[in-house]
């Protein structure tokens, strides 16, 4: 996984409440069984009917910082919203309510999920309308979201384990296997009576 | 400390906690479909990684298969690669499968507990959402994205996020007609779609203890639609029933030893909920979705709201939005809004129950001219029970589609979609834009309301067919 310190870029604000996984990605492009190249299927109901949708304007094509509605990602658990946002740039996605599962995925496959209080999601939405060019830095160091242009500098929460395993770019399982031997231990104290499938 | 059930099972399943990092849980059963694990296996192969617990690992097909035809190879390439691919990689690494074909194929929710390996006091995870139906039997179940499905093949355990408790107390009588569905809806219509976000749900109260496992698993099934990762039940005689005699229950001695610890797993007396609702059943009726997300929800004796109503302007804004997508006018009654579709199915409402109950209403009785209404049970155990019980021929005598088993219009990943602008009535659990296929409108509803609505091709309850 690529590590994430820092990251500074333009944005795109999508003025929608309850984005469900179905929009990010319908269940179509669910079909394929690789692990790249999502980027065709990333709101693509939305880019297809609405040539004005903020990812069909050219002023917000090289954005990597999504600034998102309340309850984005509900719905389903697809973690194909997370690599569609990815392969198609987004490296950030800012709001002030994620569904779990969909924030739960992110944060597993780097792709920085921030929650930000309303009130401020609205100034970085009239500052990146106002002008697209408006730059965002996501500090994971220092746990903050600064944008001088439209008077943003908000700490965030995440949680140490979660910043710590971001910022050295850890996969999950090895960390995990390092504990191969508490979970031997473990399952030695399953009750007998527990269902097996084979 | 008196504790909650959800604290409780949790607690049992904690394989190492460490101060600054989540605890890591012990995973007891893991289910898997074709389409978010291809990439998961292939993440193990690529690692040279076994998974850790085969024989707690079962699989099946469901979201991209075809309805009929099952002997025919699957038309679309794509979805034929996927569950190709499942069968391989099941192959590859030991894990069983129920295929298309087999007797134990069908929506993986269903197939889980009909096999008796739901059981109380378990964790249970699926790389799909709707995994909080198996809360229904006091089991602690969540769905997962595909790098924890991989997480979980490898180590058969998750890192864990803590999660607050809510409960949510259902008290009073059902009124005729109204069911475990209206229940749920009328829940997320109150605390919203974000309303149960970081929370697990206790759903406790007389009419919860009074409901059958199957409307049960109806209840806990849409928690995911509250916002909420799990919905759980108490377990009591009813789930032991249930469990007893099923292919992976315990037996004799094991049997009482598990109802033993099964009836430890209720929330203790005094312990507190970081959240509680209570809902009357007294003031429940049918309940129908207008808009495009599962909140936005009314009385079927209700009208399409006003979007000028809602004094939050994001909610207002998402309801403008929902009706230009859905073309319902404000004001509207809902019973005027007609249907092309009735869906009936779903790991929501495609078990036995729900089968009985929708045909009890339209046997004798025609869908209506120009409605097409697919009843698609949600495992071919259920199909097979359901023809036992003669009911497979209700629906095929009132004109409706009798299919075979899997996901299908629920999602429409398979050919069972609508077309654009078609309109359905469905037992499903999401009326998200394009949800049935691209362009649908989706108005989710209880069965009892599907089977009445086919027949008068518009929303309709059982109530409004006696008074025809």
């Amino acid at each position: 996984m690529e590590k994430f310190d820092v990251h500074t870029g333009r944005a795109v604000p999508l003025r929608a409440s309850n984005v469900d996984t179905d929009q990010i990605i319908p269940a179509v492009y669910l079909k394929r069984v690789s692990r790249t190249g999502f980027e065709d299927g990333l709101f693509a109901e939305w880019r297809k009917s609405d040539p004005d949708f903020v990812l069909n304007r050219p002023e917000y094509q090289d954005a990597s910082v999504l600034v998102a509605g309340p309850d984005f990602g509900t719905g389903s658990s697809r973690e194909h919203a997370v690599w569609a946002l990815q392969d198609h740039g987004f490296r950030v996605v800012l709001s002030s309510r994620f569904a779990d599962i969909f924030r739960g995925n992110a944060l597993k496959g780097g792709l920085l999920a921030v929650l930000l209080p309303q009130e401020v999601i609205d100034r970085l939405w009239e500052a990146v309308e106002a002008d697209p060019a408006t730059e965002v830095t996501v500090d994971l160091v220092e746990r903050e979201v600064r944008s001088p242009a439209a008077n943003v500098r908000e700490p965030f929460e995440l949680d140490d384990y979660t910043r710590w395993r971001l910022l050295e770019g850890l996969d999950d399982i090895a960390l995990t296997l390092r504990h191969t031997d508490a979970i031997g231990a473990f399952e030695s104290t399953r009750k007998s009576w527990l269902p097996v499938t084979l | 400390m008196a504790r909650t059930m959800a604290e409780k099972v949790w607690e049992e399943h904690v394989v190492r906690r460490a101060d600054g990092e989540p605890d890591l849980l012990y995973i007891d059963l893991h289910l898997v479909h074709e389409v978010t694990s291809p990439q998961a296996f292939e993440g193990l192969r690529l690692a040279g990684r076994s998974v850790r617990r085969p024989d707690l690992t079962i699989a099946t097909e469901d979201h991209n298969v075809p309805t009929q035809d099952l002997l025919a190879p699957i038309a679309d390439p794509v979805s034929r690669k996927q569950v190709e691919t499942l069968r391989k990689n099941c192959s590859d690494f030991g894990v069983r499968l129920h295929p298309m074909g087999d007797i134990d194929q069908g929506v993986v929710h269903v197939v889980g507990p009909q096999l008796g390996l739901t059981q109380p006091g378990m964790t249970v995870v699926c790389g799909d959402s709707h995994t909080s139906t198996h809360g229904a039997f006091g089991a602690l179940a969540f769905g997962i994205g595909t790098s924890q499905v991989e997480h979980v093949l490898a180590t058969q355990t998750l890192t864990m996020a803590p999660f607050k408790t809510m409960s949510v107390t259902v008290d009073g009588t059902l009124r005729p007609g109204v069911s475990a569905k209206d229940i749920i809806l009328a829940v997320i219509a109150k605390i919203g779609t974000g309303g149960g976000q970081g929370y697990v749900i206790e759903y406790r109260g007389e009419v919860i203890e009074a409901l059958s496992m199957e409307a049960r698993m109806t209840v806990c099934n849409m928690s995911i639609e509250a916002g909420a990762r799990a919905g759980m039940i108490a377990p009591d005689q009813t789930t032991f029933d249930y469990i007893e005699g099923r292919p992976h229950a315990p037996k004799g001695a094991d049997f009482d030893a598990a109802v033993e610890h099964w009836k430890s797993l209720r929330t203790d007396e005094g312990a507190v909920f970081d959240a509680e609702v209570v809902l009357d059943a007294d003031e429940l009726s049918p309940f129908v979705t207008w808009g495009t997300n599962p909140g936005q929800g009314v009385p079927l004796d209700g009208s399409v709201p006003d979007p000028a109503s809602y004094e939050d302007p994001s909610a207002r804004a998402a309801a403008e939005k929902a009706l230009a997508y859905m073309d319902l006018k404000a004001g509207t009654p809902m019973r005027e809004v007609r249907v092309d579709t009735v869906f009936l199915g779903s790991c929501t409402n495609g078990r036995i129950e729900d089968l009985r109950t929708a045909a009890e209403i339209i046997r004798g009785r025609r869908v209506a001219e120009g409605v097409r209404m697919l009843v698609v049970p949600g495992s071919m155990r259920v199909k097979e029970q359901a023809n036992e019980e003669g009911l497979g021929r209700v629906f095929e005598e009132a004109g409706a589609e009798w299919r075979e088993a899997g996901c299908s219009m629920c999602l429409g990943m398979n050919p069972d979609q609508l077309k654009p602008g078609e309109r359905s009535a469905s037992t499903s659990n999401r009326n998200f834009e394009g949800r049935q296929g691209r362009g649908g409108r989706t108005h989710l509803v209880s069965p009892q309301v599907a089977a009445a609505t086919a027949v008068r091709g518009t929303l309709s309850s059982p109530a409004d067919l006696v008074a025809q």
